[in-house]
């Protein structure tokens, strides 16, 4: 297909796509409407179930199936990443040479470092209370490690991240969510319900289940950027393209 | 204006495409997936927002006090979380793609192989 032909393509579709939604987005509820049954069920549900943040009443606990299945999302997607980044039999793997760093970026990186690993920290834990949680929070953790890299180099952040203990950590996290959903069959209730005692409404130990599904999708989410980060890392830091076949390889 | 908010949801849709569709480089085409994909950001954010309404964060406010929806909002995380590992998938297919052909431009990306 010619680009003439694919531009003219995309405008008819275009044209067609925006006089639809253009007349459906007319037939929405109004903007900024004050008639929200299913945000009033589910804000009703949150108090009821004692979890005082209620995205996360609705995440880990009303609809945990479903982060189930987007935890597997995460899960599988790093996964795919790390296998179609391995290493290649024709590639060579170089040992990456220690750059000068400047001391100031050396100091902000150093200094910020443990911060930031304390509040994803934070984040994650009241991921029941507070906005955050383990999403969000996870990824706050994976990022601040990685202020290693930036600061200093490859080499110190090889040593502050293990990857072989993310990876494991990555699978432990996917596992403790599934676990977690048995503990309502054990309770002779339903898979993910939320069986445990809820305790005081805007306590860190309140919601039941949701700060520990909660806990379980922070380790997980963070070991999978760990472990996504470092395949594409590896790309550009330690692996060395085959320099005979510069224009292209069959 | 009230479907404003829900048109601009549109608007980005078609942009993502439209850098999808013109696009020369395939680092540049995950980049206009995502900007598409989030358009579904801004559509489900508009429909869940109500007016005077805050965070439905209930640890500093009295229970009761009008918030916005927090479904679209839990629905939005899963979008931002789900967008972002396809990111990074198709972005290691680009490497690849890269690694085989030497060349990341689908114009180029012609022949069959297998």
């Amino acid at each position: 297909m010619s680009r003439r032909v694919r531009g003219t393509v995309f405008l008819l579709a275009a044209a067609v796509f925006a006089v639809f939604f253009a007349l459906t987005c007319t037939q929405l509820p109004h903007f900024g409407t004050a008639d929200h049954p299913y945000g009033a069920r589910a804000v009703a549900a949150a108090v009821r179930q004692h979890t005082a943040n209620a995205v996360s009443s609705v995440n880990f606990d009303q609809r945990a199936l479903d982060t189930l299945g987007e935890e597997s999302i995460l899960f599988g997607a790093v996964l795919g990443a790390v296998v179609l980044l391995r290493r290649a039999r024709d590639e060579d793997r170089a040992e990456p040479a220690p750059r000068p760093v400047l001391p100031s970026t050396l100091l902000l990186g150093a200094g910020l470092l443990p911060v930031t690993v304390l509040v994803g920290g934070y984040v994650v834990a009241h991921g029941q209370l507070s906005p955050g949680g383990g999403f969000q929070g996870g990824v706050m953790l994976a990022t601040g490690l990685h202020l290693a890299y930036v600061a200093a180099d490859y080499r110190v952040l090889r040593r502050v991240r293990p990857l072989a203990v993310f990876a494991a950590l990555d699978a432990v996290g996917a596992g403790a969510f599934t676990l977690l959903g048995f503990a309502g069959l054990i309770a002779g209730g339903a898979f993910l319900e939320n069986v445990l005692p809820l305790g005081t409404f805007n306590q860190l130990a309140s919601g039941g289940l949701v700060p520990l599904v909660n806990a379980a999708v922070g380790v997980e989410v963070a070991s999978g950027v760990i472990v996504l980060v470092a395949q594409f890392l590896d790309q550009a830091v330690e692996i060395d393209e085959p320099a005979q076949d510069a224009g292209g390889r069959r | 204006m009230s479907v404003l908010p829900f048109l601009a949801a549109g608007w980005i849709f078609l942009v993502g495409v439209y850098g999808m569709v013109t696009s020369r480089n395939l680092v540049h085409a995950v980049g206009c997936l995502a900007v598409a994909q989030s358009s579904t950001y801004v559509l489900l954010l508009g429909i869940g927002y109500r007016r005077g309404g805050t965070a439905p964060v209930f640890s500093d406010i009295p229970v009761g006090t009008p918030v916005v929806d927090p479904v679209v909002q839990a629905l939005v995380l899963t979008d931002v979380v789900v967008g972002a590992t396809v990111t990074a998938l198709l972005l290691s297919l680009v490497i690849q793609i890269r690694k085989r052909t030497g060349t990341v431009d689908p114009e180029a990306l012609t022949d069959l192989k297998g």
